[in-house]
């Protein structure tokens, strides 16, 4: 359950922005959140209504933007789709591949007022 | 809220440090309610561009109150939830680099033998090597004594209800541990697969540790974590002849989630490969003490 101190997180960073920019509550929250991010949507979403509640984000809408995951194949030596970790490269099969995108967990915009 | 440590307040404990930071939370929002809430939502995209750095109520142009005019607008932040842990992970890195002292995290399912390799290891390697360990665990201080037995230091921290130990945790751990010059820091995290693999806490490596009574397809089910360390110990291999484990087929899966990571075969209890595993620490921690 790390999803808890994501949103804890979350929550911070909006205190900080708060602050910072002179709003006073938040409405929206856009996260992005890569599909190797390691984060359960159903448990983040649970999180954050539990962690935002008597905060300037209590009641907030979380929208989460899915970012699909992608990865470089060495030996065809070009970007390729990849769902899991472990998969292997769908034009070669060989699992040498290095991820380059996918593991993005960062707030995007927000709502505010 | 001590927002980086992954627990409610007050949860966490490390032996001899009292969590008393002073949050400053001044929880007084004058909420003026007198919104013309239409629910149009027409989203004004008001990025915060410099005159718009103080957007307070009765500066603003929401100020006005202009019939339908919405009082919200839209603040691009583009921020990484973990920056705030990745800053005290990279503060730690700076503080280790500079001591050339080996960090080490150590991550696997609970009972996979962390506390029984480490034991073994530093009771191996005292006489010549300087060793010093942060132990995660839930509850109990039963680990870091197990540790203090072999003389060497050791330093618990209580996660509470929380799930893994972050930067922050750990950067409180060295200030109170204060690891010589050149030394290994084994940092045994909470045994758990999964939320550790993505807060740093400024090692140089992540040490996997997966036991032969656990299965092989574990990296498969546990990609995030395999793909995050650099080292898998397969432990307990004395075990071997009583159980059906497909030693190659491990290997194998743990390759296809990182085709990097480098795997040795141990056994804390006869010491069966740990030969292997000092020869690793051993040039890891030269490496360590070479430039800053």
């Amino acid at each position: 359950m790390h999803e808890m101190s994501i949103c804890e997180g979350i929550v911070q960073v909006l205190e900080q922005s708060a602050a910072a920019q002179g709003f006073e509550r938040v409405k929206s929250v856009w996260l992005e959140i890569g599909r190797f991010a390691g984060v359960e949507r159903s448990a983040l979403e649970f999180s954050f209504d539990v962690v935002t509640r008597g905060t300037l984000a209590e009641s907030a809408t979380l929208n989460i933007i899915d970012i699909p995951a992608d990865a470089w194949c060495m030996p065809c030596a070009e970007p390729v789709d990849v769902m899991e970790r472990f998969d292997p490269c769908p034009k070669c099969g060989s699992h040498q591949l290095q991820i380059s995108g996918g593991e993005e967990l960062r707030i995007k915009e927000l709502e505010v007022e | 809220m001590c927002t980086v440590c992954g627990c409610a307040e007050g949860e966490t404990k490390i032996e001899g440090h009292e969590h008393e930071h002073e949050h400053e939370h001044s929880h007084d929002h004058s909420h003026h309610h007198e919104h013309d809430h239409q629910h149009e939502h027409e989203h004004h995209h008001v990025h915060a561009t410099s005159g718009d750095q103080h957007h307070h109520y009765g500066t603003g142009p929401a100020h006005a109150h202009a019939p339908g005019m919405s009082q919200a607008r839209m603040v691009k932040i583009e921020q990484d939830i973990l920056s705030k842990n990745n800053q005290y992970a990279n503060a730690n890195r700076r503080y280790l680099a500079e001591r050339g002292i080996l960090a080490l995290n150590l991550v696997s399912s609970p009972g996979s033998g962390k506390t029984t390799l480490l034991t073994r290891t530093i009771n191996d390697l005292k006489a010549t090597t300087a060793m010093t360990v942060i132990e995660g665990d839930q509850q109990t201080v039963n680990d870091a004594e197990r540790i203090r037995a072999t003389g060497a230091k050791a330093l618990q921290i209580n996660t509470g209800k929380g799930c893994h130990l972050d930067g922050h945790m750990v950067g409180h751990a060295l200030e109170k541990l204060a690891p010589e010059d050149n030394s290994i820091l084994f940092i045994e995290n909470v045994g758990n697969l999964v939320c550790p693999a993505s807060f740093d806490l400024g090692e140089a490596h992540k040490v996997a540790i997966l036991s032969v009574t656990e299965g092989e397809d574990k990296p498969l089910k546990y990609p995030d974590m395999f793909y995050a360390a650099d080292i898998m110990l397969l432990n307990k291999t004395d075990l071997l002849p009583y159980l059906n484990f497909d030693v190659e087929a491990c290997m194998a899966n743990a390759r296809k989630v990182n085709p990097k990571i480098r795997i040795i075969q141990v056994s804390a209890t006869t010491g069966e490969g740990m030969d292997t595993w000092y020869s690793w620490l051993a040039a890891a921690s030269q490496l360590a003490t070479i430039g800053n």
